[in-house]
């Protein structure tokens, strides 16, 4: 073969072409067909693969409704009412990039979970994590301009007071305001930058996936055990092993996502966004998209702007220094006995803080609110640095074959006999 | 199963043929069915919506217009020639024979009623609006429209008869509401 050339392995003499010449079938194959993957998973690993499918059909539905879409706030309402009404399947696709957006939010948010979970944050895959964070903080930052673009009463005070959260900013806060909205008060230039932006930033996520991706694939995936695999007897192939689990958890995700389309397609939406925006008269109850909510509780919880702007987003810079936070080196809550107990609260504190984003900020609300934040940080910032001194976690097992073929077949040699890796 | 950790199992059926062939194949045959079904409303949304064929048809009153005048309505974004032919016109149109046209129709078959000529008025050739609507501008050597593009020239009955253009001026469907007025599509 030439010096230059891939040495390809592939028989189809097109294929071979190509792939000597640009290996994209070779790296297919590496990386989503013999790639050796953990064969302990269980369905807490689809959402992976299920918020990629979700990032695809969000650009896709979104990449047709701006065809039918006027960035204006004179026609902007009145053309997403026209794709509702005239455009030929417009309600389908604004329906599903609605339903879109959530149903990415719930399935990212059971990513996280995951990794919470399974301490996929920890070393080697920190990187890995922080990639994710960064997907997650664009998405909230899409996701969020997308709700402006309908421009209905929620979106222009949605972007009102998020906008407005700037202003806490010591010194030069009102500034940056102006200069976000591009005048005085949100009005036609926010909405033209903001329809630039929620078009450009899904394409930075495709890309920051890329990279997310690509450092899963250095490091490999993570798996219920939190142990390395050892060898061979601990993986299997990517493909078809979990590309068929990938596509049974597709299914079941499909049909959740089509009864929101089909069935209740405003249900997680706000009735008054379907009323004009109106610059003069605010919604007696603003909340945000429900996504958004837990911390949209945590700004509310503190009697201080800049504080509750802080804290708020602080909330969720956390992530970015939680592999040093954590300082057990077990990764798998499974045999943290006593971390576990933590985090389940930290889960259930979390939804806390979604129910009472909801709700109006007084009375026991403003109360349930505060101290929900003070346990979100306080998992973060004193459980999880004393835990990994104070807690004796469970005897890991030896190997992830060990468990999984308990009373099957054969455990290949050399599986067991090698030594653990971690404490 | 067994099967599971030995994809390329023994064949169950005729030779060759195994129960993952079968598998296979519905699989594939549902993916293939899901994504049509998935393109169909995405391919569809971008052909016009209801509003646009609301407005697909339009009115044009033909009293103001005088023997030997045109006029020019908009009709789903295109220009269409209303013209009102003079009597020498129509005799012009009516007295070449079929072949020499390059498109052969007759003046009758592209008419309603005699001295109402309406055309879409884009060139056949490659889109342009032709001259000739106007009293000041060329008409083209058979007195119907000159297309300055390329150079086609169409007759009194639209037709094409110079120049690279390979078809006549079609005419849209249209049909007389009453004596002074028609509607167009």
């Amino acid at each position: 073969m030439a010096i230059g050339l891939h040495q390809s392995d592939f028989k189809n003499p097109v294929v071979r072409w190509i792939d000597s010449r640009l290996p994209v079938f070779t790296m297919m194959q590496k990386e989503y067909g013999t790639f050796p993957t953990p064969r302990n998973f269980n369905y807490f690993w689809n959402f992976g693969a299920l918020a990629m499918v979700n990032l695809l059909i969000m650009i896709a539905t979104g990449v047709f409704l701006s065809m039918h879409y006027t960035a204006h706030t004179a026609y902007a309402f009145d053309s997403v009412e026209r794709i509702m009404r005239d455009v030929n399947f417009g309600w389908l696709l604004r329906y599903v990039h609605m339903n879109g957006a959530s149903m990415f939010f719930i399935v990212v948010y059971i990513h996280i979970w995951r990794g919470l979970w399974y301490g996929s944050y920890k070393a080697p895959r920190e990187i890995l994590w922080i990639l994710g964070v960064v997907i997650f903080l664009l998405m909230m930052a899409t996701a969020f301009m997308g709700y402006v673009l309908p421009w209905g009463q929620m979106s222009f005070w949605g972007a009102t007071v998020i906008t407005n959260l700037f202003s806490a900013i010591p010194v030069v806060g009102n500034d940056i305001v102006v200069w976000l909205w591009g005048g005085f008060s949100v009005d036609n230039p926010t909405l033209n930058r903001f329809f630039s932006l929620h078009y450009l930033l899904p394409f930075v996520i495709v890309g920051v996936v890329f990279l997310h991706v690509a450092a899963l694939h250095i490091t490999g995936s993570n798996n219920p055990l939190g142990i390395d695999p050892k060898g061979p007897q601990d993986t299997l192939p990517f493909h078809p092993y979990y590309t068929i689990k990938d596509s049974v958890g597709l299914i079941v995700y499909f049909i959740f996502f089509a009864f929101l389309v089909f069935f209740a397609p405003n249900y997680l939406g706000h009735p008054d966004n379907y009323i004009p925006a109106n610059p003069l008269v605010t919604p007696a109850h603003i909340v945000p998209e429900w996504y958004f909510l837990p911390f949209y509780a945590i700004l509310r919880a503190v009697p201080d702007k800049l504080g509750g702007v802080a804290l708020m987003f602080g909330s969720i810079a956390i992530l970015f220094i939680l592999p040093w936070l954590d300082t057990s080196p077990v990764r798998s809550m499974r045999f943290r006995p006593v971390a576990k107990w933590f985090l389940v609260l930290w889960g259930i504190n979390f939804c806390i803080l979604t129910w009472v984003g909801a709700k109006p900020a007084e009375g026991h609300y403003v109360t349930i609110a505060r101290w929900a934040t003070t346990y979100y940080f306080l998992y973060f910032l004193v459980i999880l640095p004393l835990l990994g001194r104070l807690e004796r976690p469970l005897k890991l097992p030896e190997s992830i074959a060990l468990p999984v073929l308990r009373g099957g077949g054969p455990i290949p040699a050399g599986a067991a006999a090698k030594p653990m890796e971690k404490a | 199963m067994a099967d599971a950790m030995a994809p390329h199992a023994a064949p169950h059926g005729e030779a060759g043929e195994t129960r993952r062939d079968f598998l296979k194949l519905t699989t594939g045959a549902f993916a293939a069915v899901g994504v049509g079904a998935i393109a169909w409303p995405f391919i569809s949304s971008m052909n016009p919506a209801r509003d646009v064929l609301a407005l697909a048809s339009t009115e044009v009153d033909l009293s103001p217009i005088a023997v030997g005048q045109a006029v020019t309505v908009m009709w789903r974004g295109k220009p269409v020639f209303v013209r009102r032919r003079a009597e020498e016109e129509i005799k012009a149109a009516r007295e070449v024979p079929l072949s020499q046209l390059r498109d052969p129709q007759t003046d009758q078959s592209r008419v309603i009623r005699d001295p109402w000529l309406v055309v879409v008025g884009v060139c056949t050739h490659l889109g342009c609006v032709p001259l000739g609507q106007k009293p000041t501008d060329a008409r083209g050597d058979y007195g119907g429209w000159f297309c300055p593009c390329h150079g086609s020239h169409y007759d009194t009955s639209g037709r094409i008869r110079l120049g690279p253009a390979p078809a006549n001026l079609a005419v849209p469907e249209y049909n007389f509401t009453s004596d002074t007025q028609i509607r167009i599509g």
